[in-house]
């Protein structure tokens, strides 16, 4: 798939307002479980992003996405800004300049690799992860990319029975369990807005 | 919230240059605040530098002077700060000597802390605490967190850096402090972190947060408040159980105050807290008392015990000039 500066930018700007957009919800799922501030560390990087955003897009699809991603590691902060971090960019190092869906989903899976090391994770431990690693699987299957978006949020809200461990939420024990979690809940919205943007092009 | 501010947005800068001008003759603030040092570095000296979350202060900031940290990171409120932080505060006090980051036990501080190691390229070394006790210790958890115990391990591995200490000698140190460390809190109202502008959790005006940590999360349980004294027994029993021996020891202890509690309180805990050491026959050798590593303006108070050893109890009675602890200078 061909995706010009244009669409790069449309990305960039859908991603980061939905996010922008939903800081008090995520805010909100932390403070059940986590420290609450979530929603306002990711806003607050996603709106250096945006700030950003036409210098970002007029590189490559690999430069701009290592650039989303060294711009959330300088400006998040707490746990979510290295994982976010480590995510884009390792999107950007595995993913071509006209990524077929296949080369995409192979870039997913060395992002979901990264993100697992840096954070010392795997599935179930009730993060972003347990979002990424059915859409992964899905994508394997050869699903249709249109349903992602209701997959990511199925995934997102089947981490409200797990038991947190790791992270802050982990501390909780079994009061973890009953709240959704809010890295995935962004995982899923950050995903929704990529595969929206997408489709509409 | 009724707190002092102009804007949430700027209410860190503001303060970072507020403590920087009330203590000019010790710090520095670097380039677009992301670190607090030291006015005069020490040649040759292994460069300290800690750092975290913003809102538990004099912890990491006030403790930025001779005898204590070289540079400390100041994130935003109770988030981890970034890696160009550590790195830019390493290329800072790096007289040659190697650097030491002391980080406290959370996800977010270590990646960060790591990420910051690997961009700067230099000879750093990572020593974590993780001294609560109202957290087990398990694979199913993140483990301990990082708390009040943290500036007792910055003054004691502080204090042996200006000796001239090596960079493997001090994070060994570090450990052996860290471990000989052990911390317990109980919330009595939480705090409320600006930017949210409400409470963090809710919790009845009779009841407490026994095991709280330092960012309001909850410990082990919740329970209706009782007697200074029955608290401060459970405290220091729950310490006392996870040393796991009767060995009497020396002890330094501290009585820290989460920010909203009056210091007439916490020397009540403290009394009680000695009582109860004194009867398991245990010796406090050195006493702190006051808000060391505070939670915002959360009411409650956390009792720390470091089990001293002869080379422990000279470095923290040796000479320290910082914001937020001086004596022997």
């Amino acid at each position: 798939m061909h995706i010009d500066e244009a669409l790069r930018k449309r990305l960039i700007q859908t991603v980061a307002e939905t996010v922008i957009a939903h800081a008090e919800d995520l805010t909100e799922l932390d403070q059940a479980i986590g420290d609450g501030d979530h929603g306002l560390n990711m806003r607050r990087g996603f709106e250096a992003v945006l700030a950003d955003r036409d210098k970002i897009a007029a590189q490559s699809l690999p430069k701009a996405l290592h650039a989303v991603g060294m711009t959330l590691v300088m400006k998040v902060g707490g746990a979510s800004g290295p994982l976010y971090g480590t995510l884009f960019m390792q999107l950007g190092k595995s993913i071509p300049d006209e990524p077929t869906l296949a080369d995409a989903t192979e870039a997913l899976a060395a992002a979901f690799g990264a993100v697992k090391m840096r954070g010392k994770s795997d599935v179930g431990a009730k993060t972003m992860l347990d979002v990424i690693a059915p859409v992964l699987a899905a994508l394997r299957d050869g699903a249709d990319p249109r349903g992602l978006p209701a997959l990511a949020d199925a995934a997102a809200a089947a981490t409200k029975p797990m038991r947190a461990v790791r992270g802050r939420a982990s501390f909780l024990g079994d009061r973890s369990i009953g709240h959704i979690d809010p890295g995935a809940r962004s995982t899923a919205l950050i995903l929704r807005a990529i595969c929206d943007t997408l489709g509409a092009a | 919230m009724k707190k002092f501010i102009n804007s949430t947005d700027t209410l860190l800068a503001e303060s970072l240059d507020g403590f920087a001008a009330a203590h000019g003759d010790i710090v520095v603030l670097g380039e677009e605040r992301k670190f607090v040092r030291r006015r005069t570095l020490n040649p040759g000296k292994v460069g300290l530098i800690s750092g975290g979350g913003s809102g538990h202060e004099p912890l990491h900031a006030g403790f930025v002077g001779v005898g204590m940290l070289d540079a400390a990171c100041p994130g935003q409120v109770f988030t981890a700060p970034t890696p160009d932080q550590m790195a830019e505060a390493a290329e800072a006090v790096d007289t040659g000597a190697g650097v030491l980051f002391i980080v406290k036990n959370y996800e977010g501080d270590i990646m960060n802390f790591e990420m910051g190691r690997e961009m700067s390229g230099r000879d750093v070394a990572i020593i974590v605490t993780d001294d609560d006790v109202a957290v087990e210790t398990s694979t199913y958890s993140t483990g301990r967190r990082g708390v009040a115990g943290t500036m007792i391990v910055e003054k004691i591995v502080g204090a042996a850096a200006e000796r001239g200490t090596d960079l493997p000698a001090l994070a060994a140190l570090g450990a052996r402090t860290n471990l000989a460390t052990r911390s317990m809190g109980v919330a009595l109202t939480s705090c409320t972190v600006p930017a949210a502008g409400r409470p963090t959790f809710s919790i009845a005006d009779d009841e407490i947060e026994v095991g709280v940590g330092i960012h309001g999360e909850p410990g082990r349980r919740r329970e209706k408040l009782t007697s200074a004294d029955a608290l401060a027994n459970e405290m220091v029993a729950a310490i006392l159980a996870d040393f796991g021996t009767d060995t009497a020891n020396d002890v330094l202890l501290l009585v820290n105050g989460f920010g909203a509690t009056p210091a007439m309180e916490l020397y009540l805990m403290y009394h009680a807290a000695r009582r109860v050491l004194t009867g398991r026959g245990v010796t406090v050798a050195r006493s702190l008392v006051g808000n060391y590593v505070t939670s915002l303006d959360m009411a409650g108070c956390s009792i720390t015990v470091t089990r001293l050893d002869g080379e422990m109890l000279r470095l923290w009675d040796a000479p320290v000039h910082t914001a937020g602890l001086r004596w022997g200078l």
